[in-house]
């Protein structure tokens, strides 16, 4: 993994680089004209947060039932991860969403459920941050109820009546908006698993540095 | 399991402090609201399901953390894991215990804001209870492993309501919703019995994954 | 270690410098007189905020959260290898 974050840092930096380009291209879409092209960074946004919350619900997982140190560290990358990222869903969604809807917000499925995720998984990290020892395991099964939200929040927009798009909208995309769209997503998710080890990577030292603390008291 | 409950039961009977004390709470929450969303010197009828829902969820709130607070001043908590019992056992106990308090508190709230807010609770009391049950079930059931798991935790008093409160937030939509069907002029029963079926749904998701995690996370 | 940060840091800062501003819409006229001139027509709100700088804010918004969230993950892992540092010499030197 070490030896590829090198080269695939570089493939990411170009793609995010060719990004713009390819969407400034893509066709305008007919009623919301240039605001729609926040789409093809939000709904990949949306994507990686997704990602991240399902990788911080298997660390924990694995982490309640294995002890394994390395879950753990997933699973705090993840929730960082899933916060961060949220943020920038929740922030480009209503700047779309303005000249779409004409309103900042709205409380319908998908934009409820996607907020009550990025919160418990603030509430993750709070309760890693504030809780005292122990906080790992307890932290760890928060996580398994915010990747729970997941697919509640996927599917809210088929099975309620939203003002969100419906996940209908990917597969049917215009082909001139297939080809940035996806490419968009690819970027995202490179970018996500990129940050998440190096997250990873910092989690490690501090453990190892939490070790090399008992180490010393011992002696 | 039921010994537990049954246990936990005694324990308060003789004192009766958190029931008494949740009552008054979630009384006084009552009127907090009510006098909030005043208009015309009455209250507005329209809050009633959000404010009797806001209710249950935050003297269940604080219920929660003085059951376990006395759960852990008395060490019973960790003479309990160290016994041979169950851990889903263990768990069920304490969620039941939790449930006849709350219920316990509903009896009396539920009124309470049917009186205040001239809101036609009983018209359809059988979706009403079944609302109120499910919706209870599914607050409890993660709050009891989330307070169990906060026993020993540093912040735990300012934990358990950041923790809960995102979790629990769909059950609540889903009962004020529900409620809130219930309660229109010309009460929408399909639509209340939709957002029973979500409730239970949420009740059995919650449930699972509290029962599937409550032994690793407590265990040392 | 900082090598692989550096790189992360340059690309998410170099996007943004390359990629060409969205197209402009042209400025609205300035008015013709000095006095105050109303609004001659109805406005909804939406007209308000015109389009290309709601984009601008958006992806704006992306390459800051994501630069400083790198940033923030390179700092705070400087200071943990300083920390690393300090401690292994002290047990290094501390063990008997």
């Amino acid at each position: 993994m070490k030896k590829l974050f090198v080269p695939l840092s570089v493939v990411s930096a170009a793609m995010f680089l060719y990004a713009p380009f390819m969407i400034l291209d893509a066709p305008y879409e007919s009623t919301m004209g240039l605001v729609q092209k926040i789409f093809y960074f939000h709904a990949s946004c949306g994507m990686a947060m997704f990602a991240a919350a399902f990788a911080s619900g298997i660390g924990s997982a694995v982490f309640l039932f294995t002890r394994k140190p390395a879950a753990d560290r997933l699973a705090v990358a993840g929730a960082e991860l899933t916060s961060i990222i949220g943020l920038l869903v929740l922030v480009t969604g209503p700047l779309w969403a303005r000249k779409a809807w004409g309103v900042w917000w709205q409380w319908d499925a998908r934009l409820t459920s996607t907020l009550v995720m990025w919160m418990i998984f603030n509430a993750y990290l709070l309760l890693r941050r504030y809780g005292g020892p122990g906080s790992d395991r307890l932290a760890a099964a928060v996580a398994l109820f915010g990747m729970a939200n997941v697919p509640f929040v996927y599917w809210s927009v088929n099975v309620w009546r939203t003002l969100h798009p419906k996940t209908s909208v990917i597969p049917s995309l215009q082909p001139g908006m297939r080809g940035p769209f996806w490419f968009c997503v690819v970027a995202f998710l490179l970018l996500f698993a990129l940050l998440l080890s190096l997250r990873m990577e910092l989690e490690k030292r501090r453990q190892q540095l939490d070790e090399l603390y008992l180490a010393a008291e011992g002696d | 399991m039921f010994e537990i409950t049954r246990k936990d039961l005694l324990v308060e009977a003789r004192t009766r402090e958190i029931l008494y004390t949740t009552i008054f709470f979630a009384v006084s929450c009552v009127l907090v609201f009510a006098f909030g969303f005043v208009k015309e010197g009455r209250p507005v009828q329209d809050a009633a399901a959000g404010i009797l829902w806001i209710a249950i969820a935050f003297s269940g709130t604080l219920a929660l953390g003085r059951a376990f607070e006395r759960e852990r001043h008395g060490e019973t908590l960790r003479a309990l894991l160290m016994a041979p019992i169950d851990r889903p056992a263990l768990y069920l106990g304490k969620l039941f215990g939790i449930l006849i308090l709350l219920a316990a508190v509903e009896v009396l709230v539920v009124p309470l804001v049917a009186l205040m807010f001239q809101a036609s609770l009983f018209s359809h009391a059988g979706l009403m209870v079944g609302l109120l049950a499910a919706g209870t079930v599914g607050f409890a059931a993660v709050g009891t492993l989330f307070a169990a798991m906060l026993v020993r935790a540093r912040s735990r008093d300012v934990m358990l309501p950041v923790l809960l409160y995102p979790i629990t937030v769909p059950v609540i939509i889903a009962g004020v919703r529900g409620t809130a069907a219930l309660l229109a002029p010309d009460a929408d029963l399909p639509m209340a019995r939709a957002w029973l079926s979500m409730l239970v749904f949420f009740d059995v998701v919650f449930v699972t994954l509290a029962l599937w995690t409550f032994e690793p996370v407590m265990t040392e | 270690m900082t090598v692989r940060v550096l790189i992360l840091s340059l690309m998410l800062f170099a996007a943004p410098v390359s990629a060409q501003a969205p197209p402009q819409q042209p400025p609205p006229k300035p008015a013709a007189t000095d006095e105050f001139v109303p609004v001659d027509r109805p406005m909804s709100a939406q007209e308000t905020i015109p389009a290309p700088r709601l984009v601008a804010i958006a992806y704006g918004f992306i390459w800051v959260v994501l630069f400083g969230y790198v940033w923030s993950v390179r700092s705070r892992l400087a200071s943990v290898e300083r920390e690393l540092q300090t401690v292994s010499k002290r047990v290094g030197s501390g063990g008997r």
